[in-house]
């Protein structure tokens, strides 16, 4: 039951928590703002907040002289690219452990999650040679591979933990009702589970966007995504405040949009099912 | 057709024997009902006869043939679940066509028979509207739905009325006793409730451990229990059980005396007590009796109209050409 | 409760991911632990056979090598630190009606979206340059001399930074889990004459007890290997080099990758001692 409360009550606790939410929200909104103006205006002293000249000439100079499309093709490749090929591995795997468990299904579900904890710099030098050995540095489909790797175990469990909520029964009675193995993933338990396969491609594309170890070291030219674009800015000739904030608002928008709409499954994707 | 008979089927879960060896034979025709309390193998029972679950060892045979090996939905057999079970994503009507679908029957005869199913159930209204819109007691007429238009060869029920509240209980009860009677397929049934097991069946197997205690008519179960267990089991209230000198004078180790086969009285009886709690059910009265010197408390079904007060002394005298005697082994002594 | 059918089918369903990670963890390890025992060069004659234990011996004795650790764990512990602390108490304040919660909420979690790079160097130019950053004009209205913060302050800055980041997932969990608090015991709680501040400590505090321990160990495994804030902020130098970092620097910058690789196995080992407290807590999730 919820509690009423008086409207003063309501109305401080408003003022305060806006409070708070803007403040923590302050960076990525100075951005934003910055991106729209000029170089001039974003280093002015003191600083301009709303009243300034608002131009869109940093996006377009970001634009043409980075090639910005090519990072942001190689982002939207690896992090669609790598969710989708990591669904299709974990459905069936899933539907194995939350369907037809068995006595190691516990152990086979934890065993995964522990993949998931090996620390990255721990085999970053295997992963290389391994790449380089197998003409993968610097390539799409490598890293496609790679993230795949890496967040397969989050995409298990999310999908396990999802499928566990729909009731065995329900596949039983399709297999009573002459449903075979494939049918009865295809029309029964794929259409009750689109809701949590929806969330769960949603927090991997924001897991794979800005994963940003494997992408900063295993990528040069050619398959860099948006995190390294971003990370070049780092050296001094690119410190130009209004068009880092362009690139970064370019590269934080799309994932800002998709990362709302998926907040309620981001606790249950990265807590594996310890908080509910 | 449906005649299934099991032939020293076992299920073994890891080491846990659930099923120690047991035969059965369900005729074509018959309400069958799987009785006992939970946990006695009678849902893992009925999943064997499904195929939803492996037999460890015996043979089940479907009109003859042997099935052991055969995939569920080969088997002929069509089952409600507990939940029901219904595909939360389709209508009505796709969840009843569903087992049609999946056998590719031509659309025609789909429809005929859905129409026909959803006549016969109620739910022509219905037919475009997903499982969550309806009631407890609609979802159930879909599922049955579903099951009928396989027109299968043996019914399988799985506690199919737990979920429902009482008064819609009674009535779907009816309801499924009058499709029997309708259909005249075999049914196979699997519940708790002793009353339902009474009132539906034609056939009543009492499960206790995965063994079989009884197989029988109700009324056979009723009148000649083989075992205390099935003595306790069957009829409500409970039997009442009373041991020592009182037993010993039926030349047996227990007695056991059904509460509507007890006369209550203010003067005359064999034994007498004090009155505990007494439930007034309108129709009936059921007294408590205390301090008996048979048993902790014996049960006694009176008319309506009787009214005793908590802690007045009254008499009883049993029925004694209805009295159940049973050995040391807890076992029926016959004649 | 299944079929031997069903059961086979399984098994081939599941094979493709169990491989798969089987082999993305196993070959990998195999070589660094192989690696770890040899001297291998690979810009200066490449493998120059085993050397047994010396890699693990110098990677301990190097003089990097204490202060990498003292960095990391006062990256990680202070930003565990800030982050439950401001986060039960986020979580506190969004559990109370308001309006526009949903929009609050939003703003709050919106750090956590964005991606490493971009958090780190907004914070470092924008925010934390000593001529033009906001925290510099701040300072000067005050009458206060700028901090060079990124120099001056390194650990603070990368503390502050990464604090960001994290925040909005304690906070979420944590008001998850503030959520799902039978509101009963609450009000149970203060018809037993308790005061909002022992509701806190007797109700709340508990309940809260496993979510925090969860925050704690995921984020653990998270911050051990940051890596991105770094690299676009300080490179390592100031003081702020962890142990990730070091072992990035010895394997990819110097190319001793013996060296680095023996580094490697001490920080897996590492992060295993962190997950195995964390998979006891999902494991015994699993059973109920």
């Amino acid at each position: 039951m919820a509690r009423s409360v008086t409207q003063q009550r309501k109305a401080i606790n408003t003022a305060v928590a806006w409070a708070v939410g803007l403040l923590i929200f302050f960076p990525i909104l100075w951005t934003i703002l910055t991106s729209f103006k000029t170089e001039a205006q974003a280093i002015n002293d003191p600083p301009l907040f709303l009243f300034f000249d608002w131009t869109l000439e940093n996006y377009a100079v970001v634009q043409e002289r980075s090639d910005y499309m090519r990072f942001l093709w190689n982002s939207i490749i690896i992090a669609g690219g790598s969710t989708i090929l990591g669904i299709i591995i974990a459905v069936p795997a899933a539907w194995s452990m939350a369907f037809v468990p068995s006595k190691r299904t516990k152990d086979i579900l934890l065993w995964m999650l522990s993949t998931k904890m090996l620390p990255a710099v721990g085999v970053l030098y295997p992963i290389y040679l391994v790449f380089i050995r197998l003409g993968l540095l610097d390539t799409r489909i490598g890293l496609v591979v790679v993230l795949m790797l890496i967040n397969l175990p989050i995409i298990i469990w999310m999908l396990y933990t999802y499928f566990k909520e729909i009731p065995g029964e329900i596949l039983e009675a399709a297999r009573m009702d002459g449903a075979t193995l494939k049918e009865e993933i295809l029309y029964v338990l794929t259409p009750m589970a689109v809701p949590g396969i929806a969330s769960t491609l949603l927090l991997n594309i924001i897991l794979a966007w800005n994963e940003a170890f494997w992408t900063l070291n295993l990528t040069a030219a050619n398959a860099a995504p948006l995190t390294a674009f971003i990370a070049s800015y780092s050296s001094p000739e690119g410190l130009f405040y209004a068009k880092l904030s362009a690139a970064s608002t370019m590269a934080i928008a799309p994932i800002l949009i998709l990362g709302w709409f998926s907040q309620k499954q981001l606790v249950r994707g990265l807590t594996f099912g310890a908080v509910k | 057709m449906g005649r299934i008979t099991l032939d020293k089927v076992t299920k073994r879960f890891g080491t846990a024997e659930v099923i120690p060896p047991l035969d059965l034979t369900i005729e074509d025709g018959e309400f069958t009902v799987f009785v006992g309390p939970s946990g006695c193998g009678k849902s893992t029972l009925l999943r064997l006869i499904a195929g939803l679950e492996d037999v460890s060892s015996g043979q089940i045979r479907i009109d003859g043939a042997d099935a052991t090996m055969t995939p569920p939905a080969k088997r002929g057999l069509a089952m409600v679940f507990q939940s029901y079970a219904l595909y939360p994503h389709m209508s009505v009507r796709k969840n009843i066509a569903f087992p049609m679908k999946m056998a590719k029957m031509p659309q025609e005869e789909q429809d005929r028979r859905i129409e026909s199913a959803a006549k016969a159930l109620n739910l022509t209204d219905y037919l475009e509207r997903r499982p969550g819109q309806l009631s407890g007691g609609q979802r159930q007429r879909v599922a049955i739905g579903r099951a009928i238009v396989r027109e299968p060869s043996a019914f399988l029920f799985d506690e199919p009325l737990s979920n429902l509240d009482a008064a819609l209980r009674v009535g779907m009860r009816l309801e499924i006793s009058e499709l029997h009677k309708r259909l005249q397929t075999t049914m196979v049934y699997v519940t708790h409730d002793q009353v339902e097991a009474m009132t539906m069946a034609d056939k009543i197997v009492v499960l206790r451990a995965g063994y079989i205690e009884q197989v029988g008519s109700p009324l056979d179960l009723y009148h000649a229990p083989q075992n205390i267990f099935v003595a306790g089991f069957i009829g409500s209230p409970k039997m009442n059980f009373i041991e020592g000198p009182e037993a010993a004078k039926y030349d047996a180790h227990t007695i056991g005396v059904r509460p509507e086969h007890i006369a209550i009285s203010d003067s005359e009886g064999p034994w007498s007590g004090v009155v505990g709690v007494s439930e007034h059910l309108g129709s009936d009265t059921f007294f408590h009796i205390h301090d008996t010197g048979l048993a902790e408390t014996i049960t006694v079904r009176a008319d309506g109209e009787v009214g005793f007060r908590h802690g007045d002394r009254v008499h009883l005298t049993p029925r004694t050409d209805v009295i159940h005697r049973f050995d040391s082994e807890g076992l029926r002594i016959t004649a | 409760m299944a079929t031997q059918h069903s059961r086979s089918a399984a098994r081939i369903m599941m094979a493709p991911a169990v491989i798969l990670l089987l082999g993305w963890m196993l070959v990998p390890l195999t070589m660094t632990v192989l690696f770890s025992f040899k001297k291998y060069l690979p810009l200066r004659g490449g493998d120059l056979g085993w050397v047994g234990f010396d890699n693990y011996v110098r990677f301990v004795s190097s003089s990097a090598f204490w202060p990498s650790v003292q960095v990391t764990l006062v990256i990680v512990g202070g930003v565990l630190a800030i982050t439950v602390a401001l986060g039960v108490l986020l979580a506190l304040l969004l559990d109370q009606p308001m309006w526009g919660q949903g929009i609050v909420r939003i703003l709050v979690i919106a750090p956590f979206f964005v991606m490493p790079t971009v958090s780190a160097l907004v914070w470092k130019n924008m925010f934390m340059d000593p001529v033009n950053g906001l925290f510099a004009h701040l300072w000067k209205f005050f009458g206060a001399e700028p901090i060079s913060w990124l120099s001056e302050a390194s650990i603070q800055s990368i503390i502050m930074i990464v604090s960001w980041q994290w925040l909005p997932f304690a906070t979420l969990i944590l008001l998850t889990a503030i959520q799902s608090l039978d509101s009963e015991q609450l009000e149970a709680s203060e018809m037993d004459g308790a005061s909002p501040l022992a509701r806190f400590g007797y109700i709340i505090l508990p309940h809260l007890g496993r979510a925090i321990t969860v925050v704690v160990l995921i984020q653990t495994i998270f911050l051990l290997s940051i890596f991105a804030e770094i690299y676009v902020t300080t490179q390592g130098a100031f003081g702020t080099r962890t142990l990730t970092f070091l072992i990035f620097q010895r394997v990819l910058e110097s190319q001793n990758v013996g060296l680095g690789s023996a580094g490697g196995v001490y920080a897996i080992i590492l992060a295993n001692i962190v997950a195995a407290f964390l998979m006891r807590i999902v494991g015994k999730n699993l059973d109920s």
